[in-house]
């Protein structure tokens, strides 16, 4: 896949090294000149000195022929109009945004942008979730019909615990997506047994988020 | 006509102080308080501190009632996002957009935001001016 990642800050750089890693095709942008030379220098030539919001610069950046464009800078505004242009001149398939202010993500979402990641929701979502214990997390947000992927973790005093998936009575826009058994992934069936230390992974709307949670947890 | 400006600077404080001259209710954002001193010295509407890409603060400026919403604060960015939030959170039936950057007006145009690029329309005069008077000494040397 051809990343262009928008924003050399610590998140920036660290997700451009990890996806380096992975094998794909990177590309960072920043705007600052000294931080695109000691990036270089530490990542090679994968770093582009420019303002990922203008047009030019994600011209020469390849954005045509990108598949994801993920804007992470620490300014809002600059996150998204970079995702839209990105959409808007480059048609770039998938496009992902930092959102700094929580208060952002709806609104984003409504404006087009594929995925939104906010840093303070995350860790607000442990923190609600770790008390007794990290039992359901609020993994991502999508923008298609305000829909969130969440993960639950099923202990004994599970209600959904033992029961086949047939016997669990979802909510309606809820559904199972996958399950998480050690290292195994198992595809639910109507028959597949919700056994105690399996991770649920749901795609749920998020005004029925809550009452997903109080299906497979107990808070 | 209720009217919210964000971004007290040269156009902002103008534009906010000819509107409340002709009697229309305005309120101006702007995120350092000295801008407001720009406004004339018989400004009588109200000022808010903060920005407004935070819906709050375009809360609190009254943009629930306004009729119209001008984004003229310094970066393009900003503008683009505060009439995108007056435009599809509160849907304020006006919105009126200032951009800088010739492409990026030229996209929220076509997706639908009413854009004003200054860098264009001063070019513009400028090259009439440039144009208009080369054109006629070139004339001029060729015939001599």
């Amino acid at each position: 896949m051809y990343i262009i990642v928008v924003g050399g800050g610590k998140v920036g750089y660290y997700l451009t090294k990890t996806l380096l890693t992975e094998e794909h095709e990177v590309l960072l942008i920043e705007r600052e000149p000294d931080k695109v030379e000691s990036y270089s220098e530490r990542l090679g030539a994968v770093v582009h000195q420019g303002d990922g919001a203008e047009a030019s610069t994600l011209a020469e950046a390849g954005a045509a022929r990108a598949d994801v464009v993920i804007a992470v800078t620490g300014e809002d505004e600059d996150n998204l109009v970079i995702c839209q242009m990105a959409k808007q001149k480059f048609q770039v398939g998938r496009t992902i945004a930092r959102v700094n202010n929580p208060k952002n993500e709806h609104l984003f979402r409504l404006l087009g942008i594929d995925v939104t990641v906010s840093q303070t929701n995350f860790i607000l979502n442990l923190i609600g979730q770790a008390i007794p214990e990290r039992s359901f997390i609020h993994l991502m947000n999508l923008r298609y019909a305000g829909l969130a992927i969440v993960e639950a973790s099923i202990t004994d005093r599970s209600p959904v615990a033992n029961l086949t998936i047939s016997q669990v009575d979802l909510p309606v826009s809820c559904a199972i997506a996958a399950i998480a058994r050690g290292k195994e992934v198992v595809v639910p069936q109507p028959d597949t047994v919700i056994e105690v230390g399996d991770e649920i992974i749901a795609v749920t709307t998020l005004e029925q988020e809550s009452e997903l949670r109080d299906l497979l947890v107990i808070d | 006509m209720n009217v919210v400006i964000m971004g007290c600077g040269r156009v902002g404080a103008r534009v906010a102080s000819l509107l409340d001259q002709n009697g229309h209710s305005v309120t101006v954002i702007d995120t350092r308080p000295q801008a407001f001193d720009r406004l004339a010295r018989d400004f009588a509407g109200d000022t808010v501190i903060g920005t407004g890409i935070d819906e709050d603060v375009l809360r609190l400026a009254g943009i629930e009632s306004a009729d119209t919403f001008i984004a003229v604060a310094a970066h393009d960015n900003r503008n683009l996002m505060a009439a995108q939030v007056a435009q599809v959170i509160f849907k304020v039936p006006q919105v009126i957009v200032r951009i800088y950057d010739p492409v990026r007006e030229d996209t929220y145009r076509r997706m639908g935001l009413t854009t004003i690029c200054p860098t264009t329309t001063i070019s513009a005069m400028i090259l009439d001016h440039v144009i208009g008077a080369g054109l006629s000494t070139s004339r001029r040397g060729s015939e001599g």
